[in-house]
């Protein structure tokens, strides 16, 4: 497919930056419906990439091949290359393990494990590395300070995460990635499921952390794509239309169909 | 509407009605008999005593205690199976053949006649080694408890939303240790009733008994001879022509039933307030 | 370049996943192993009274154990006519439950009353038995059969059918305990696919000016047809197989008799009451071959129940 040049507009574009991730020639498949063709993207690093385009264009088929969280499902694969720092995650060698550790994922609906609110977001921790409890102490301070969260639950840390707000829990959800340092953080509408007022505070939290963070978000809101991320990837019908800094995208697209997506046309 | 019509819908919701009244009246003679000749035959003496000779009185505690024996082993053999065999099904049903048929088996199994499996076990394990044995008996309750930890921890662990699987997935961890620490935990109610069901069912369980364990008279410990239980003794003492026999069936009955129906509804209780 | 691979790549970092994947398949697999034993194992324990009588074990009435001659058909009648005639009691009475259940109780008295009937499947199948031999058989000994016998007794044909001494024990008793034994199987089926029947079309139904048995017998059971065949079947399964209910009241006598006042034995009822008594090769075989019989019969049945209850979409696997 056709890949448009970023124009520079005068502010810093985000092209110069690194990428951390490169896709190149990817494609997807659900057994033998093919969902993703040739996409070819560079996500830049410590920035946000919102991924839009209207429900079934495989925005969400592609974040979940980076980390390549579609393999628990035996008919679906993935062709072609990501290269994460240089090196194709897609291949068979790279370990699971080591991939997800990188590169972390919140889902649409905030899925708190039935224990302690420690519990949850020590649970990787204690897997991947070997803590002395002071440490896990304060690994899990830091992960939920920066999900801010921290104030809120930090005189009940052997409380139920069940008992907490829809809210509260995604952003425990978002602590339990930020627990293990990854590099890459996956979001998958993260704010759907939620309240006008709790979505707000995360978009907030995500604004912080892409400072630390190189951040991939799926979105179907547009005006969030707008307010958290600084490059946007416009996807339809399995393909990549268009891509570039946000400001511009929403401005000044440079193809049709991304213009209609925007205006409204279609959804 | 024409009369016919409603007529009609009458007698059927008449009827209806009358089926109903018709089962509970059922449920309430048979307890209420139960309640009254055990009730009745009730005494601390049937904690304390053996099983007696004909004619003579006594007691069930060898009775309770190889039931309680065998029924705990069966538990202790056949749910770690259940649950790993359930566990297949729910984590693998979906691609895999050998799920599909086990879980189609496995439901068969549930409703099979449980007379099968104690001769199974008789020409298993009695035959073989010479004689009746609580071994064996625990062996046949343990294969009738079977297909309903399956099946219970099958549906317990299909009932936890997938993307609890997949969040767990994507922080790293391998798969059996996601199913382990983070699965079972979230279905550890339907299995622990699943794991209930099956005990209530189990102890009131005769036929698989009857060829396996059988009875034992006197008082014994011994797993690998006849060992003494409740249904058993029911079924010889209530086929039995003496009085005193059949009054410590119906003590027997009485509280087989008590334990049973105590768990029952413990379990719906309990499950009621997990939810 | 990636080769795409059908097989999933499970990333066991561990061969733990592995081993337990392979753990649990193992355990899937002793599922399938008991039951083929079970199979295998009366085959084989019967193969001595195969080989020795036939096809015609299954036709002769015989059952001798001094002359060593055996034949199923009593125990084969016995089973079949308790059987059918407890589903022809439980069957009209499960969906009247089930109607009132899903239709006509108050809400707040559905919980108990469901409750109610599924303890009926909880109480261990002996207490059904005692009850039945020391309080059932005699009220129908004193009551029933009397009248039975004097009213219906003397009438052409069917006369047979009731006549006889109202000793209580005996076909009719044995096949009434059965059928209220295996009301809870259908009766639960009927109303979980009852109240899953899509509530469009029963409030069309409504809107069209519909009586509720008309619903019932216009929309809901062609919808549920499958399942309500399936847990039908399902019930004959349980009775079929069902031994200690039925062993206290069926009289353990091997006549064959039309009349359902008189004792008759089934295969559960028979293995049950004879085999430690069983001394020879020969008599064990036999109840063994009855088992055997008994198993493939049930297999069968509960296989269709299986079939028709997966027809619907929804499985209700009830553990009890």
């Amino acid at each position: 497919m056709i890949q448009f040049q970023e124009r520079i507009s005068g502010q810093v574009s985000t092209a110069d930056a690194p990428a951390k991730i490169d896709i190149r020639g990817m494609g997807f498949f659900y057994g033998k419906s093919h969902a993703l063709r040739d996409v070819t993207l560079s996500v830049p690093a410590d920035a946000v990439t919102a991924i839009i385009g209207p429900s079934g264009c495989g925005k969400s088929t592609l974040l979940r091949a980076i980390n390549r969280i579609y393999e628990i499902y035996p008919d679906q694969y993935a062709t072609g290359e990501i290269l994460l720092d240089g090196r194709n995650l897609l291949e068979r060698r790279y370990s699971l393990s080591a991939l997800r550790r990188r590169v972390g994922m919140v889902f649409q609906k905030p899925t708190p494990f039935s224990t302690t609110i420690r519990n949850n977001v020590a649970f990787a921790l204690s897997y991947f590395e070997r803590l002395s409890k002071s440490e896990m102490s304060d690994r899990i301070e830091e992960a939920l300070r920066q999900a801010a969260l921290w104030d809120e639950v930090k005189d009940k840390l052997g409380a139920s995460a069940l008992s907490l707000s829809g809210g509260q829990q995604q952003r425990l959800c978002i602590a339990r990635t930020l627990a293990v340092r990854p590099e890459v953080i996956l979001l998958d509408e993260p704010t759907s499921a939620l309240d006008p007022i709790s979505t707000a505070r995360i978009e907030e939290l995500i604004s912080e952390l892409r400072e630390r963070f190189t951040i991939v978000i799926v979105t179907h809101n547009m005006q969030q794509a707008a307010r958290v991320s600084q490059r946007t990837a416009f996807f339809h019908l399995g393909e990549l239309i268009e891509v570039g800094d946000t400001s511009q995208i929403f401005t000044n697209p440079q193809v049709q169909r991304t213009q209609d997506y925007i205006t409204g046309r279609y959804g | 509407m024409p009369l016919r019509r409603k007529l009609a819908d009458i007698l059927a919701l008449l009827f209806a009605g009358a089926a109903t009244l018709f089962g509970l009246v059922w449920l309430v003679w048979i307890l209420w008999t139960t309640a009254l000749q055990g009730g009745a035959a009730l005494s601390p003496v049937l904690f304390t005593q053996m099983t007696p000779p004909p004619g003579e009185s006594g007691g069930l505690l060898n009775a309770f205690y190889g039931s309680a024996v065998m029924v705990l082993l069966a538990l202790a053999i056949g749910t770690p199976i259940g649950i790993a065999a359930g566990t297949y099904l729910a984590e693998h049903g979906r691609y895999s053949r050998l799920a599909a048929v086990v879980s189609f088996i496995n439901d068969i199994l549930l409703s099979a006649p449980s007379i099968v499996i104690g001769l199974f076990i008789y020409e298993l394990v009695v035959r073989p080694s010479g004689h009746f044995s609580g071994l064996a008996g625990a062996l046949a309750l343990a294969m009738v408890l079977l297909p309903i930890v399956v099946r219970t921890t099958d549906e317990a662990l299909r009932l936890v939303p997938n993307t609890m699987r997949e969040a767990g997935f994507a922080l790293g961890i391998p798969r059996w240790r996601v199913t382990a620490r983070v699965l079972y935990k979230a279905a550890l109610s339907g299995i622990v009733t699943g794991v209930l069901l099956g005990l209530a069912r189990i102890a009131g369980e005769t036929a698989p008994l009857l060829f396996t364990a059988l009875n034992n008279q006197f008082w014994s410990a011994d797993l690998s001879q006849p060992l003494a239980n409740v249904p058993v003794v029911i079924f010889q003492y209530a086929m039995s022509p003496y009085d005193q026999w059949h009054e410590l069936a119906w003590a027997g009955a009485f509280v087989l039933t008590a334990f049973v129906l105590c768990l029952n509804l413990g379990v719906r209780f309990l499950a009621r307030g997990a939810k | 370049m990636n080769v795409p691979a059908k097989v999933a790549a499970h990333d066991s970092g561990a061969g733990a996943d592995r081993l337990f994947r392979l753990v649990t398949a193992g355990a899937a697999w002793l599922v399938l192993i008991v039951l083929g034993g079970a199979a295998a194992s009366m085959a084989w324990g019967g193969r001595v009274a195969f080989q020795t009588f036939g096809w015609r074990f299954i036709t002769s009435r015989d059952w001798d154990p001094v002359s060593a001659k055996f034949g199923a058909l009593v125990p084969i009648y016995g089973t079949l006519v308790t059987s059918l005639l407890a589903l022809l009691i439980a069957v009209p009475v499960s969906i009247g439950i089930a109607l009132f259940l899903t239709e006509i109780a108050p809400r707040w008295l559905r919980g108990p009353i469901g409750i109610a009937i599924e303890l009926l499947a909880a109480i261990p199948s002996i207490i059904y038995g005692m009850w039945g031999l020391f309080v059932f058989a005699p009220f129908m000994a004193a009551h029933v059969e009397p009248w039975l016998s004097d009213h219906l007794g003397q009438l052409p044909v069917i006369g047979g059918v009731f006549a006889g001494p109202p000793i209580g024990i005996g076909l009719l008793s044995a096949s009434i305990v059965l059928g209220i034994m295996i009301i809870p199987f259908i009766a639960t089926v009927a109303r979980d696919v009852f109240n899953a029947v899509p509530p469009q079309l029963k409030e069309a139904a409504v809107a069209l000016g519909s009586t509720r048995w008309e619903i019932l017998r216009r929309v809901t059971l062609p919808y549920t047809r499958s399942a309500i065949i399936g847990a039908i079947f399902l019930g004959l399964g349980r009775a079929l197989g069902e031994t200690m209910a039925v062993t206290f009241v069926l009289g353990n006598a091997h006549d064959l008799s039309f009349s359902l006042l008189m004792p008759s034995n089934s295969i559960a009822a028979a293995i049950a009451n004879e085999f430690t008594e069983a001394d020879t090769d020969l008599y064990r075989s036999s109840l063994i071959a009855l088992a055997f019989l008994l198993f493939v019969v049930t297999l069968i049945v509960l296989t269709i129940a299986k079939l028709m209850l997966m027809r619907i979409g929804k499985v209700q696997g009830r553990t009890h």
